[in-house]
């Protein structure tokens, strides 16, 4: 007979309303995102009562004015959905401030319950509230609770389902609480309430009263509604604007100023009856300010916040390679078995190269960003994130960020290795829009785990004996052209007053298992869920476009007739080849593979000759096989295995040339040339699309040398060192590969954090056509200058 | 009486009462969102390792905010 009811918890940041909602929850929530926007929503189900009881977390407000998009949304859901119930957690640390949030929710005329949450340590700082004597002159019931150990939490879901199923059976309206706004405003109010009135303007949703007060605070989601109303809109304006004239001019004050003095004096003639009595001789809050003694000192405060940052860092990719490596393992075990299993073909390709290593790839992550969200919510529970940003604020704001971008810097490779997936995830503890916006886009200029084996290579051939200092000098450089960006962002696209500062320090705090564990887990699980199947998705695309349109008929008939006929070879010397011999052989085989892959220099300038050369080299090896009439001493079962692979690899080099990344890769080689760059390079570059490391093995293929390894790539470094590239060509690459855009997951997170794919196309132009500007100027100039 | 000061005058430690603010829009709804209203009684605490932004007590908690955000608030300080 009767429907769910719902609850919705609304309360100040830091006033342990995600502990009080796990509590009442039991920790199961559905986490979801409001449309278009990041702020989570989250929803569970009331505990220990019979009947399901929906549980609705608003995003933390300090009002319910408009300005953040956490405020709006809390207000639309009251407004629209009309819960049973509202459950309002406060701080009874600091009660005064929570309740200017409890009397706008009455104001709204939400059916209120007060949680009057951490009450021991409220009685600690020697406060004394009459919580009995509060509900009487709110007229609503009032809670004490002790949300991270549970006391009070069966009460007040007593209460709460009470109060709610009560209102359920008598659904009048809702009865809006009024406040005097004092002579200079009350008369404007009640006009304009009756304007309201009269025109049934936005009544379905808000009380009149309320909307009259929305104008005169100057709020712009409700007067872009007047204005799609029509003439109430413009006749409500109107009168807002002559009180504020009269305020401005006679009182020298605004109308929202007003407004707050008589709400703050409305909830201090509630408190002063005997509702909060203070015990002075305890001085309050003295344990944290001893900490933040230390901790944001002069002196030691930065030291103990690097020190943190680097230890945060260290533990996230140190502890997280563990995980990531047998992840590594099991996903390249399930390549080889599937890879034996299966013919050679479009399958065994598509799932080897494009599926299996496309999950490795998004699985890949997982222990990072649990780590990572792990640490950050022990920084935030604590309440050392807020200091963290009150002591780089000076700092990041020149360069039009929040003192939190540093965490998300450091993640993504500010210390270089990081990872820009949970960099970019990091910018959630940003609450400032724009500077959130700013920070997401620069984290992946970064020198993440993924582009240094690449640098590593890379400064091997072209910096021998300053390896370090270049390396060092990128990871600057990606900071660099971080802050560099962000503060050019801030200057035109994200343009905009600084969000204002003004900020809580929530005392020091224990947090709990409970929490972080809650915390951690919804956060992998929405990585899984929102970018996991597009990281997917798009490693199969990238998959496709370095395989497909594939050979000619003719070219891959030729291939395999070589192989055929080098494979009888190899069965017909087989019975020779006898088993004590075989294991001697070992080392000298793959010595041989080693000159002969070297032997495959030099290396052809253009396509063109490398098709020649391709082409050439099956017959090559056939005539070779066919010159030598099988001299026993001469060609070996290894050597004939050799001239199969090496046959492997130059199928795969043209493979990948005349695939659709190869073509795009030739096209551009005249524009690429300006910086310095060939086709094998472009082609490893659009490779490196999928994730950066890739860079190195797409140039190990395009080079023919096969299978490239991370922990040796002596062979492709001699191959680069042969071609006789100069340093400057070699700098403009690595550059190009700092600054271009960030891989797929990147990408794919970039938009999943802005609520936006646009965000993820400018960043990836914006950041091509910078990388291709500054290695085309490095290129030029070093050729010309040196 | 003592005199009209910007809060960003207020030394560590000195207490003072807010006599008035000038900031209007978001900067004004935040300051007071977070109970920095006139009458309110304030005590600076602390300062970030860069001068800025300044720590404050207000009432039962601690917020920060930067001195260009002090310099639109108005106090007269009080004795000790």
């Amino acid at each position: 007979m009767m429907r769910p009811l719902t609850i919705a918890l609304a309360g100040n940041p830091n006033s342990g309303k995600s502990t009080l909602f796990n509590a009442l929850t039991g920790g199961r929530a559905h986490v979801a995102n409001y449309p278009g926007i990041t702020v989570d929503k989250k929803e569970g189900r009331l505990q220990g009562v019979p009947h399901k009881v929906r549980v609705v977390d608003l995003p933390g407000a300090y009002s319910l004015t408009a300005y953040s998009r956490e405020e709006l949304v809390a207000r639309d859901m009251l407004a629209l959905e009309r819960p049973d119930a509202v459950v309002d957690v406060i701080d009874a640390g600091s009660l005064e401030r929570n309740l200017y949030l409890a009397v706008q929710l009455l104001e709204l005329g939400a059916p209120l319950v007060l949680a009057l949450n951490m009450m021991d340590e409220a009685t600690k700082r020697g406060l004394k509230i009459d919580s009995a004597k509060l509900g009487r002159l709110l007229h609503l019931p009032v809670a004490e609770v002790v949300a991270t150990k549970g006391a009070g939490v069966p009460e007040l879901t007593q209460i709460v389902t009470d109060y709610a199923a009560a209102r359920a059976q008598n659904p009048g309206p809702w009865q809006p609480l009024v406040i005097s706004y004092g002579p200079d405003l009350d008369l404007v109010i009640d006009a304009m309430s009756k304007a309201i009135e009269q025109a049934r303007f936005l009544t379905d949703r808000y009380p009149a009263r309320w909307v009259a007060i929305k104008y005169l605070e100057n709020d712009t989601p409700v007067m872009d509604e007047g204005r799609k109303a029509g003439a109430i809109g413009a006749r409500l304006e109107t009168m807002a604007a002559k009180a504020a004239a009269h305020c401005n001019g006679t009182l020298d004050t605004y109308p929202e100023a007003i407004i707050a003095d008589y709400r703050y004096g409305f909830i201090s003639s509630i408190l002063k009856g005997g509702v909060l009595t203070r015990d002075d001789r305890l001085d309050r809050i003295e344990f944290s300010d001893k900490i933040d003694r230390l901790l944001t000192h002069t002196l030691f405060g930065p030291v103990i916040m690097l020190g943190v940052l680097y230890l945060v860092y260290q533990i996230t990719f140190s502890l997280g390679k563990f995980p990531m490596d047998w992840l590594q393992a099991f996903f390249d075990w399930v390549g080889e078995a599937v890879q034996t299993g299966l013919p050679d073909g479009l399958l065994r390709s598509l799932l080897v190269d494009g599926i299996i290593a496309g999950v490795g790839g998004v699985m890949g992550f997982v222990p990072l960003v649990m780590l990572i969200f792990l640490l950050i919510a022990i920084l935030e529970d604590s309440g050392y994130m807020a200091r963290i940003a009150y002591m780089l604020d000076r700092v990041l704001r020149t360069f039009g960020l929040h003192g939190c971008s540093v965490m998300p810097f450091i993640i993504s490779g500010g210390i270089a290795g990081g990872c820009a997936v949970p960099g970019i995830m990091a910018s959630r503890t940003l609450r400032s829009p724009k500077e959130r916006l700013a920070t997401i886009l620069t984290a992946p200029f970064m020198t993440c785990g993924a582009k240094l084996p690449v640098f590593i290579l890379l400064t091997s051939v072209f910096f021998p004996g300053n390896q370090t200092p270049v390396l060092f000098g990128m990871t600057l450089l990606g900071w660099v052209m971080a802050l560099g960006v962000s503060w050019l962002l801030r200057a035109t696209l994200v343009r905009g007053k600084s969000t204002p500062f003004v900020m809580e320090l929530p005392p020091y705090r224990l947090p709990t298992w409970r929490g972080l564990v809650i915390h951690t887990w919804e956060r992998t699980s929405q990585y899984l869920k929102k970018a996991g199947s597009f990281i997917l998705a798009v490693s199969i695309v990238l998959w496709a476009a370095m395989t497909f349109p594939g050979l000619p008929a003719d070219r891959e008939a030729a291939f395999e007739a070589q192989k055929t006929e080098i494979a009888a070879k190899i069965d017909a010397l087989a019975p020779a080849g006898s088993a004590e011999e075989a294991p001697a052989q070992d080392g000298a085989a793959s010595a041989a593979v080693e000159t002969e892959g070297r032997g495959a220099a030099p290396t052809p300038a253009s396509p063109d000759d490398a098709k020649k050369e391709a082409a050439e080299a099956p017959e090559r090896a056939g005539n070779d096989a066919a010159a030598a009439p099988a001299p026993a001493g001469d060609e070996t079962v290894e050597s004939l295995k050799a001239k199969l692979s090496d046959l492997d690899n130059a199928k795969a080099a043209e493979t990948l040339a005349s695939s659709l990344a190869g073509r795009l890769g030739t096209a551009l080689e005249p524009v690429s040339k300006l910086a310095g760059f060939d086709w094998r390079t472009n082609i490893a570059l659009v490779g490196g699309l999928a994730a950066k490391e890739v860079v190195i093995s797409t140039l190990g293929t395009a080079y023919s040398l096969g299978k490239v390894d991370k922990e040796d790539m002596a062979p492709l470094s001699e191959m680069l060192s042969a071609e006789g590239k100069t340093v400057w060509a070699g700098l403009a690459l690595m550059v190009f590969i700092l600054i271009y855009p960030p891989c797929v997951p990147s990408i794919v997170s970039i938009a999943k954090e802005t609520g936006s794919w646009k965000w993820s196309a400018f960043s990836m132009t914006f950041n091509t056509v910078l990388a291709f500007l500054l290695a085309t100027a490095i290129f030029q100039l070093g050729t010309a200058l040196f | 009486m003592n005199q009209s000061q910007s809060l960003r005058l207020l030394k560590l430690g000195e207490k003072a009462r807010i006599t008035r603010i000038v900031a209007d829009g978001e900067l004004g709804r935040r300051i007071r969102d977070m109970g920095l209203v006139p009458g309110a009684e304030v005590e600076a605490i602390g300062r970030a390792p860069l001068k800025d932004p300044v720590a404050l007590r207000v009432k039962d908690f601690t917020l920060s905010l930067r001195n260009n955000e002090a310099d639109l608030i108005d106090v007269e300080v009080l004795e000790a």
